[in-house]
């Protein structure tokens, strides 16, 4: 067996390696993992694109998205052969003369920020929550437990289509057009999920030697609780958040396409859908281009977010 | 076991309490009554006094609670607010529709994610596998109301094959129940594939082969029976799935079942329908998850659901 006995040169070759070679972190080693992934590098892309778009709407937009030109009203996009074709609108005009492809531009914004507001909100609620729960336990794990049962016997989307319909009609309501509403209602339905993920995490965390040695050499709970547990259970959070993003985004899409979201005239893919459909057979184009829009970014994030999960959680699977 | 049954179903009480609680808050808090929509012929207030003493709207906010909790026990949700029928009736008549399109859906799920699972899991990394990954990636990511929108579109709009709206015979069906059926068959071929692969590796299919059984018994026997294990506990969370989605594709395609009737309500602000639907949504998916918790058990000794 003389090849497994390494000779002593070799030995020391190996030592110099392990020395030598740049130590990698976790999120070093993940971010290398998510570069190598085509599909995840696609969406960022996409993704990223779409952020561009959003910031600079006021510059990129050819067109106010909400000036009508009445002279000009279902005008189709360059590339369907009718005579209906103004040079001035590449992708056509809607019922009421505006110009599409400002409109999907200034949606690109609403979309962000419903993606973002409300799962930064999610995320600090959640997270709080969940860590204390899972680590305190006592009656606020109970009563967060408890609560969980109840919210999670409504579906997702059926308790903030009961939130907007109801409320859509007070202050709250009509601040930003139905934007804040639509923070309040998504906030409150998801953080129940997030706090429940990082409550499961910490339960199987607080067990493990590291936070034992921790609370032996007497570090503080607040410290364990933001120094030790929230960064061993984060890699499962960002991905629940890759997913919550455009979770969010689609609820918009939703609500605004029952009439029940934003308020018109604001330009959001699901409004255009909403505002085009009783005339869809007749002019299919302002209700199709949002329904791609939609979809490519939908793609966009899943391809990030099962990457994101194959990168930082190679155990966890689908 | 049957104690963990019978915990489970008492749950559903304080449950769907605080599930009527919440709604019933939510939709009292908004301003106005419901019979001031109309503003340029606005009714007179002897009118709206008397109509609100009728449904009890003039009483205080715990004092409603109370009696429509009473009266809901017994199944009775008063006069819809928009059309002049009793709710239990509308949602009488309307729940055998939804119940159709969605076990329709359901069973087409099934039928599309099982085999296409089982199949591309055994095909690993083949164009087979491929297509089914791109196909469950696609039908998990595009929401079913964007698919609705293309499919009237090439089907009703362009082909001219199959009508858009309506509820009647086989072919008003076909387009709701097929778009309705996608979302759920692909989180199921997602599901089946992964536990699929996870069977095949365990250590029992090893022995199950080398004690030289045929591959057809391995698969069917060793593999299979245990890879449906989680494929069952995810179908509490796809039947839940197909009640939301079935209120959009309702609306689209004018299916007079539930779902529409929920989403008009919510437009017309028919407190009482929107009660009622509520209710009958959160009753269907609690009896769903605890249906598949008690099969999960059964399927799996080694899980302790009691715990």
């Amino acid at each position: 067996m003389a090849t497994i006995t390494t000779s002593a040169a070799q030995q020391r070759s190996i030592e110099a390696n392990l020395l030598t070679r740049k130590q990698r972190s976790l999120w070093q080693d993940a971010w290398w993992r998510l570069r190598r992934n085509k599909a995840a590098m696609l969406g960022l892309g996409i993704i990223a694109l779409t952020a561009f778009l959003a910031i600079f709407a006021q510059v990129i937009a050819p067109y106010d998205p909400t000036a009508q030109d009445t002279k000009a009203n279902n005008m189709d996009p360059f590339w369907v052969n009718s005579i209906y074709h103004s040079s001035k609108y590449v992708l056509g005009s809607d019922e009421l003369g505006r110009d599409i492809l400002s409109r999907l531009i200034w949606s690109t914004r609403i979309s962000l920020i419903v993606g973002l507001v409300p799962t930064a909100i999610v995320f600090s609620i959640g997270v709080t929550l969940g860590l204390v729960a899972g680590y305190v336990g006592g009656w606020l794990d109970n009563l967060l437990m408890r609560f969980t049962d109840i919210i999670y016997a409504f579906p997702d989307l059926l308790f903030v289509i009961i939130i907007m319909a109801t409320l859509r009609s007070t202050w709250l309501g009509d601040l930003m057009g139905g934007l804040v509403l639509i923070f309040v209602a998504l906030a409150v339905v998801n953080w129940v999920g997030l706090a429940r993920l990082v409550r499961g995490q910490v339960l199987s965390l607080k067990e493990k030697e590291f936070i034992e040695a921790a609370r032996a050499t007497g570090v503080p709970t607040k410290r364990i609780l933001i120094r030790h547990l929230f960064p061993n259970a984060l890699a499962p959070v960002i991905v629940s958040l890759a997913f919550a993003i455009p979770g969010a985004m689609l609820a918009e899409s939703v609500l605004s396409f029952l009439g029940i979201g934003i308020r018109p005239p604001t330009a959001t893919w699901g409004v255009m859908i909403n505002e085009g459909f009783t005339v869809f057979s007749q002019s299919p184009w302002p209700v199709l281009l949002p329904a791609v829009c939609i979809s490519i970014v939908m793609l966009a994030f899943t391809f990030l977010g099962d990457g994101l999960r194959d990168a930082l959680d190679p155990r966890m699977k689908i | 076991m049957l104690q963990y049954t019978i915990r489970r179903l008492l749950l559903i009480i304080p449950t769907m309490f605080f599930v009527a609680l919440i709604t019933f808050a939510l939709a009292h808090s908004a301003p106005g009554s419901p019979f001031e929509k109309n503003e340029n012929r606005p009714l007179p207030q002897a009118t709206i006094d008397r109509l609100n003493r009728l449904y009890n709207i003039d009483k205080p906010m715990p004092e409603q609670f109370v009696l429509f909790l009473g009266n809901a026990i017994r199944l009775d949700f008063g006069p819809s607010l928009t059309h002049d029928r009793a709710v239990t009736d509308i949602i009488g008549q309307g729940f055998p529709v939804s119940a159709q399109l969605g076990v329709q859906a359901l069973l087409l799920s099934l039928a599309i994610a099982l085999p296409l699972g089982v199949v591309s899991a055994l095909k690993q990394n083949t164009v087979i596998d491929y297509g089914s990954l791109f196909f469950a990636t696609v039908g998990y990511t595009i929401p079913s109301f964007v698919i609705a929108i293309f499919a009237i579109y090439i089907f009703a709009v362009n082909l001219r094959m199959l009508p858009i709206i309506g509820w009647g015979d086989i072919r008003h069906m076909i387009l709701p129940t097929v778009i309705l059926a996608l979302g759920p068959a692909a989180v199921l071929t997602r599901i089946t594939r992964a536990s699929m692969l996870e069977a095949i590796r365990q250590d029992y299919v090893r022995t199950a082969r080398s004690k030289g059984l045929r591959e057809q018994v391995v698969i069917v026997t060793h593999v299979m029976k245990n890879a449906m294990i989680p494929v069952a506990t995810i179908v509490g969370p796809v039947t839940a799935g197909l009640i939301t989605g079935s209120f959009i594709i309702e609306q689209l395609f004018s299916v007079p079942g539930v779902g529409r009737l929920y989403v008009t309500s919510i437009l017309g602000r028919d407190y009482p329908v929107i009660m009622a639907t509520t209710l009958l949504y959160a009753f269907l998916i609690m009896i769903a998850n605890i249906t598949v918790d008690i099969v999960y058990g059964i399927l799996d000794p080694r899980i302790k659901v009691g715990k």
